[in-house]
Formats: C-alpha cells, structure tokens, sequence
C-alpha cells in the first residue's frame, strides 16, 4: 500500500501515457472500419474474403506483431507507433464484422424511403444509414475499446511506456502492490473509456432513448391492457 | 399527366413483373391501382419515380420521358408515401416532415415553419414536432408520411399502400382525410391498394390489374360496378355477392334494399343527397 501513496505521480503519469497509447487505435480503427464495413456489406463476393482476412488479423500473437512491425515500417523498437498499428489491425479485425453487420440492419423499409424522398447514394449513407446503424457501432466499439486498453500493456515487455510497465517492473522487483495497482488503473482505465462512448453515444443518438422509452412505455401499456 | 407507353419490367431473375403496360393517368385525379399481390401494382407505381426502372417501353410525365431525367432531382419532386410510414427513426417529426425542403437546401428555419403548417394540414397536433416517430401511433406516423410526401409542394403524390398497416378505424378516418386533402390540394394522386373498397371510395380512376401488370378493367368506380369486364371483376368487386350485390323489396310501400344476405342495408330515397364522386359538378 506504501508503494502506491509514495508513487502516485508515477501510476498518474503511466496512466496518462496508456490514455495517450489507447485513444488513436480506438479512433483509427472506428474510422477505417467505416469504409471497409461498407465494403463488405455493399458487395457479396468482398463479404466473405474480407471479413475472413481481417478477422484473422486477432488471431496474430501480439508479442510477435510488435517485434515485427518495427521491421516492416522502419521504426524503432520501442516507438509507440508500433504499438499504436498493432492495436489499431486488432481494432479494425473485431470492428469490420460489427459495422458491416450493422450497416446490413438498417431496415429496407427505411432505406427505400430514404431513396423516394430523393436522398443521393453518398447523403444517404451518411445521413440515413450510418447514424441508424449507431448503436451497433457503438456496442462494437466498446468491445475494441476495452480489448485495446487491455493490449497496449503488451508493449511494456518491449520497454513501450503504459501502466503496463507497473506489470513487468513490479514483477521483476517483486512489488505485488505496483503489479496490482497496474492492473486495477488498466481496468479503471477501460471503465472509464467505455464510460465516456456510452455518454457520446446518447449525446450524438438521442433518438435511440426515446424509442427505447416508447417501446417501454408501449409494452406496459399493452401488459396493463392483457392484465385488465 | 403521366403516361406508360407500352412498359415492361423484367427483374435480373427473369421475371416478368409488368408486360406491355400502357395507361394515361390524368392530371389533379386519383388513380387507384388495385389487384392481389404479385399483380405489379407497386413495381409499376415505382417505375413513376425510378425506384425501378423500366425494361423498355417509355413514361412520360407532363410529356416528359422520365429517362433522361436526374433519378434524385425527379424523386424529390414527387411526394412518396409507403406503408409503415418509412419514416427516419433517428429524426424528429419536424425534421422528417421537412426531409425534402432540407435536401433542397431551403434554410433550416423556413423549412421547420412550413413543416409546421403541414402537420396543421394533415391534422396533426403541433406538439407533435418535436418527438421522434417511434413516440407515435401507428396512424399519426402515417398522417406525418403524408406530410412529409407533400413537404415539397410536388404536383405528384405516389403512395404505396399507405394505410395497409393501421387497425380499420384508424384506416377509414385516414381514407376521409386524404379525400378531403385532395379536394384541397388537388395533386396527382397514384395510390396503390389490394383493397378495392379503398379503391372505390378515392380513386377517380381505378384500374384493375392481374398478373404482370395486366389492366382487366379500368374506368371510374361506377362504370366498373354498373358494368364489370369479366367474371374476374365481378368476384373481385364482390357484385356477386356481401354488400354489394343489393337487390329491391317492397314493404309496406316503401322501397328497401337488401343484401344477398337478406340484411337490410338501406332505404330507396329520392335524388343524390351528397356529393356523389360521379355526379356531374
């Protein structure tokens, strides 16, 4: 307990550069989703070779693909760069599937309509189909948020600054209270970020809370109505 | 007007959905397509705003042939309601209501107080503008659709089973609005039903279509009743029998009229009392 009151500055600052490795995979791989989501969903033959590549992309050790990419982008070995792809090839292999899965949700009956009113293909997409996919999105980009603050510990064994650092030092000075506060700043980390998506998500989605109210209200109106 | 000159419509799978269809539907009229499902009633009510496009053939609005026109320019000069409404679920009323002013780039402003004036129109509280579509009945969301469809004055109003979804009353209150809407507005009127007692009450013209877009029968609701084509139409219109096969019995001097039932539907009075649609004006 000692250790973590006297290196409070310490855990703040790791935490500070976590944040800083874990907000532009996050970013990165939700934007280049978008256009590869569309992809796979607007054409059938893209679909399945597509959402296989990508998807594969996980299953690539994360060690590894950090020793590697230095090499293949002629960085250096502890650049956050290298950690920064990583994490973003992770992000874009979980979050492909998802968008394309919710672009293809939006119902046809919306769609159509959208298109008799006299939307263009290009504002169409933007104004109809990508906001009414959001809350997919946004329950997809959760899923790449958490696992991306999990993973950027992963580059503390190459000596890449995070919390995970609290991990490797803690281990080989034999600290269980750094190990642990690593580990409990990581999760927090991941709370938190979930925590703000979730808000961006209602203050750019107001819509879905009242549907969902609706749809509530609606429910126990018809029970009221059945039990009457 | 809008006139199909010997139309026809194969889809990529080889069917043939509309044969050789030709019809002028006039100007400030409603013209009601009715037939059973597969009939081709809504593919050939799509083909008007390009949402299909046709095989071959040509359509013309106004003289115009509708294939050299822009599909985003012509769709949104005309008024498009679908059953279910259709209406964007991540916008509020106001903002569905003035789709496509805003996509013509009228001011936000100017469009928002013209949606206003149509949720008036259509008899929509304007307390309602500021809810989003799921906040709605099933029969207001129709009545914003409506709304919506007109937002941009379009000469043209296309709508595709638009009241196919809402409970009978709902349906018969919207049937009476849109009658009265249409005296007032006086649009082109395509409107596409499987159900020929809605066809009768609003269509001025009503065409009687069979598979692969197949006119049986087209006239006004009078003609097709006083003299049915075939034996297709009579079953279809049900003059054979229900309601509408009426005959006269006389009781106690009075003249009644009675369904093949034997129910009583009514009495025989003197003269037309109301406006009947084909009474001369």
């Amino acid at each position: 307990m000692n250790w973590i009151i006297e290196n409070l500055p310490l855990i703040g600052q790791r935490t500070l550069e976590h944040l800083a490795l874990s907000i532009p995979p996050i970013v990165l791989s939700f934007v280049l989703s978008v256009p590869l989501g569309w992809l796979a969903n607007r054409y059938r033959p893209s679909r399945g070779v597509l959402l296989t590549v990508l998807g594969l992309l996980y299953a690539i050790p994360s060690l590894p693909l950090l020793i590697v990419l230095p090499i293949i982008l002629g960085t250096g070995a502890r650049d956050s760069i290298n950690v920064v792809v990583a994490l973003t090839l992770y992000g874009i292999a979980l979050m492909v599937r998802t968008t394309s899965d919710a672009l293809g949700s939006v119902s046809s009956d919306i769609s159509q309509s959208a298109t008799a009113m006299g939307f263009s293909p290009w504002t169409r997409f933007w104004k109809v189909d990508l906001p009414l996919a959001g809350p997919v999105l946004l329950a997809g980009i959760r899923v790449v948020a958490v696992s991306t603050v999990s993973l950027v510990t992963v580059g503390a064994v190459l000596g890449i600054k995070s919390l995970g650092l609290l991990f490797t030092d803690g281990l080989q000075r034999n600290i269980v209270a750094e190990v642990l506060a690593g580990m409990v700043a990581t999760i927090a980390l991941a709370l938190l970020i979930d925590a703000v998506l979730v808000l961006i998500g209602r203050l750019v989605m107001p819509w879905t809370r009242a549907t969902r109210v609706a749809s509530t209200r609606r429910a126990r109106l018809t029970a009221e109505a059945a039990a009457s | 007007m809008i006139e199909f000159r010997q139309v026809s419509k194969q889809f990529p799978d080889g069917t043939l959905a509309v044969d050789d269809f030709s019809l002028v539907i006039p100007s400030r009229k409603t013209t009601v397509f009715v037939g059973s499902s597969g009939c081709g009633k809504t593919t050939i009510l799509r083909m008007i705003n390009r949402m299909i496009d046709r095989t071959s053939g040509s359509i013309e609005i106004d003289g115009e042939d509708i294939v050299g026109l822009d599909k985003v320019k012509l769709r949104r000069r005309i008024g498009y309601v679908m059953q279910n409404s259709g209406l964007l679920p991540h916008r509020k009323v106001i903002d569905n209501v003035a789709t496509v002013p805003l996509l013509n780039g009228v001011p936000k402003k100017q469009a928002h107080e013209r949606a206003l004036e149509l949720l008036d129109t259509v008899g929509l509280d304007r307390s309602l503008a500021n809810r989003y579509p799921s906040q709605l009945s099933g029969g207001q969301q129709q009545r914003v659709g409506v709304a919506r469809g007109l937002a941009a004055d379009p000469n043209i109003l296309l709508m595709d089973e638009p009241f196919g979804a809402v409970d009978p009353l709902v349906r018969a209150e919207l049937q009476q609005e849109l009658i009265r809407l249409q005296r007032e507005l006086d649009k082109t009127v395509v409107f596409v039903t499987h159900d020929i007692d809605e066809a009768f009450l609003l269509g001025d013209q009503v065409v009687i279509l069979q598979k692969g877009g197949v006119i049986v029968q087209k006239g006004s609701p009078t003609e097709i009743l006083s003299a049915p084509a075939n034996d297709f139409v009579a079953d279809f219109i049900g003059a054979t029998k229900g309601k509408r096969a009426l005959h006269i019995d006389r009781r106690d001097g009075r003249e009644i009229v009675l369904d093949s039932e034997g129910r009583a539907a009514g009495v025989l009075v003197d003269g037309p009392t109301g406006g009947s649609k084909d009474a001369p004006a």
